[in-house]
């Protein structure tokens, strides 16, 4: 298995050497698709079944078809950028730099500590307590469930962001061009027949997450990636920024997980501390609320910014 | 050869790259794209890590794994972020240089102000 560990690796660097030195960005984003997917391999290969379904899902997929939608838009750009090419001594510095943090990092992989520290036993021994079959989930929504709260607070402060470079004209509106539906094309036969696949796809792998490799950002991913599927057809828009109903979704999960942290500091004594007994319908209870408020998270950075006036 | 040292030498060689990816190249798209390849890099060398600390049944240490899935999410936030701020200044300017000597004559200045 080692020749099938080097290997992969040797791709991936190679395909790595790719995405950095490929002439044209399109070339480089289509470079970094398939790195993506060859790191979800090595995730699998590495025994993280869960890092590597929202590598597939979110590394790879979502900021894949970002840089891709990007890439479109800033193609007449690269031109005048190829002018701006730094001189050779900034080449070579580069270089330099480059080989060093990769040989501190390498003599730091080297010279790891053995036995190597880990929290795997903590885990083992605790994970009955909050009645997830998953590990993973388990250090997600109950060792670490602090973490979790603060990514998805994080995520909406993206989001914040990302609305807030819109110009003053059309704030409010809605994100991204205007698809035109054709009613006959393959895309709308495709956004008719795929979503209903796709939303018991998500909905099963948001919900086996508990016990097997799963979860809710990988399974909001895909319901995101339906709503936008329906929306690129033409078969629906996206909705202006300020509805009220998109705003409470946006909110809801974090005040949720929120609320039931505050109910652990009043009931089990810790802020997220769950009660006996509570652990596994609580978790249940802040993934189902996260789930359409990441799912509507990642498909609206995903949209960028608005662009189009509310009004029409 | 353990598979956690080879990835782990492998994540280090990423990191490098992107590292020079970021130096080198003038246009700001690539520059995001150079950063995520630095960021899978030592997303690559944490996993590599959680596998050396694998016990008690688990392939990998669970508490690094479950940072990573923060980490990969996190990342593609910011990753929207540079592509929204990057968009905008096309939109703003008709160009993405970040050079400072070099203001593209033709939009940039009447066309901010006048905004």
């Amino acid at each position: 298995m080692i020749a099938l560990d080097a290997g992969l690796a040797a791709l991936i660097v190679a395909l790595g050497v790719w995405v950095i030195r490929a002439r044209s960005a399109f070339a480089a984003v289509a470079g970094f698709l398939a790195y993506g997917l060859l790191l979800t391999l090595v995730w699998v290969r590495l025994h993280g079944v869960d890092v590597a379904l929202t590598e597939a899902a979110i590394g790879g997929g979502l900021t894949g078809a970002l840089l891709i939608g990007a890439a479109a838009r800033l193609r007449e750009t690269e031109v005048a950028a190829r002018s701006e090419q730094p001189g050779r001594i900034v080449h070579v510095a580069a270089a330099l730099a480059a080989i060093a943090v990769t040989a501190a990092l390498a003599v730091g992989v080297l010279t790891l500590p053995v036995p190597a520290p880990s929290l795997a036993q903590e885990v083992a021994a605790n994970l009955a307590v909050t009645e997830v079959g998953n590990p993973i989930t388990g250090v997600l929504l109950a060792f670490r469930a602090m973490d979790t709260l603060l990514e998805a607070i994080v995520l909406l402060f993206a989001l914040i962001g990302v609305w807030s470079v819109a110009p003053d004209g059309v704030w409010g509106g809605r994100p991204g061009p205007q698809h035109r539906l054709d009613p006959n094309g393959i895309l709308a036969y495709i956004a008719r027949v795929l979503p209903p696949i796709g939303i018991i796809v998500g909905m099963y792998i948001f919900w086996v997450g508990a016990d097997h490799p799963g979860g809710k950002f990988q399974g909001a991913t895909i319901l995101a990636a339906m709503w936008l599927l329906t929306i690129m057809a033409g078969l629906t828009d996206m909705p202006p920024i300020s509805r009220r109903w998109l705003r409470v979704g946006l909110v809801a999960g974090p005040l949720a997980f929120i609320a039931i942290g505050l109910y652990g500091a009043m009931a089990a004594g810790a802020f997220l501390a769950y009660p006996v007994g509570f652990a596994k319908p609580l978790i249940v209870v802040i993934e189902l609320a996260l789930m359409p408020t990441l799912a509507l998270v990642l498909a609206l950075m995903l949209a960028g910014a608005p662009q189009r006036s509310a009004v029409r | 050869m353990s598979d956690a040292t080879i990835f782990g030498l492998c994540a280090a060689v990423l990191v490098g790259l992107g590292v020079y990816g970021l130096i080198v190249d003038p246009q700001p798209l690539r520059k995001i794209l150079a950063f995520n390849v630095v960021g899978s890099g030592v997303f690559l060398l944490l996993g590599a890590i959680a596998r050396r600390g694998a016990g008690a049944g688990f392939g990998g240490d669970p508490v690094p794994q479950a940072l990573l899935i923060t980490g990969i999410v996190v990342a593609f936030s910011a990753t929207a972020l540079a592509v929204a701020l990057l968009l905008r200044l096309h939109d703003e300017t008709g160009s993405v240089t970040l050079s400072s000597d070099a203001p593209p004559k033709s939009a940039s200045d009447a066309d901010v102000d006048g905004a």
